[in-house]
């Protein structure tokens, strides 16, 4: 998984840059499948890799991109940003590593589709009707969004 | 929850995952390659609100819900995200993040 990452943000050809973000997304959806999360795992495959993933390769298509090799940044910037970066994750992986974690031995709730749903449209305590509605509101604004932008303007 | 595997692998498959996508965020000039570093980044983070979710908090389903949205917000930046790319290449010929500059000023 780590591999195909690197990979998705080194390989110079876009479009298989596209194939390895699907090869991340498709692992991920395996490890929730591991943890028996399944509802979010076919979610996952769903969204992310039937999704957007088609949703980018459509865009590289339509956008002619399809043999562009991506110029290569220059040694400087390669070598400042990854420096950067590095010190972040240094600091980030030694925060996690010094810090005791409360493991709780608890057996999982049942994450069945019959739970989430009832909690998805329970508005009591543990209920998430809200954050359901607001999304919903903002997935239908997005798509208007979408269609404005994205259509032809004939005065220009 | 896996046998034999401590919620520090999650962290650090997480954190190796999100900081490459900051990587390629900042060394790519392409506008889809950028938004493939935020995919991956959105996607690091779900790991690890399911991996907290399952190892410190498991009576409750909060991290599980937390990723779902995500996903549901990640799919409406994506698609609102390749529709100014799509029309920045109608306007401008090309997806390279500096030659759009038309709100600059």
């Amino acid at each position: 998984m780590i591999v195909a990452s690197f990979l998705t943000i080194s390989s110079r050809n876009i479009l298989r840059a596209a194939v390895y973000l699907l090869f991340v997304l498709g692992a991920t959806a395996g490890l929730y499948f591991m943890l028996n999360f399944n509802f979010l795992a076919a979610v996952q495959l769903m969204v992310y890799s039937g999704g957007i993933v088609v949703l980018i390769i459509f865009s590289i298509l339509l956008t002619h991109q399809i043999n562009t090799i991506l110029e290569a940044s220059s040694v400087s910037k390669k070598l400042i940003t990854g420096g950067a970066v590095t010190m972040l994750a240094s600091v980030f992986l030694w925060l996690v590593m010094s810090h005791k974690y409360e493991i709780s031995t608890e057996k999982i709730t049942d994450s069945s589709v019959n739970t989430l749903g009832l909690m998805l449209m329970n508005f009591g305590e543990n209920g998430y009707v809200l954050p359901f509605e607001v999304i919903s509101i903002l997935l239908l604004a997005a798509m208007i969004g979408a269609i404005i932008i994205a259509k032809k303007f004939t005065h220009d | 929850m896996i046998e034999g595997i401590d919620i520090t692998h999650f962290i650090v498959l997480s954190a190796s995952m999100f900081f490459l996508g900051v990587y390629g965020f900042l060394i790519r000039k392409n506008m889809i390659t950028m938004l493939m570093s935020l995919e991956l980044m959105l996607n690091s983070v779900n790991v690890n609100f399911i991996a907290f979710n399952i190892y410190l908090n498991p009576d409750f389903l909060q991290g599980h819900f937390f990723a779902l949205f995500i996903i549901g917000v990640a799919a409406a930046e994506a698609a609102l995200a390749i529709a100014i790319i799509i029309f920045l290449y109608r306007k401008f010929k090309t997806i390279n993040i500096e030659n759009s500059n038309l709100m600059k000023y």
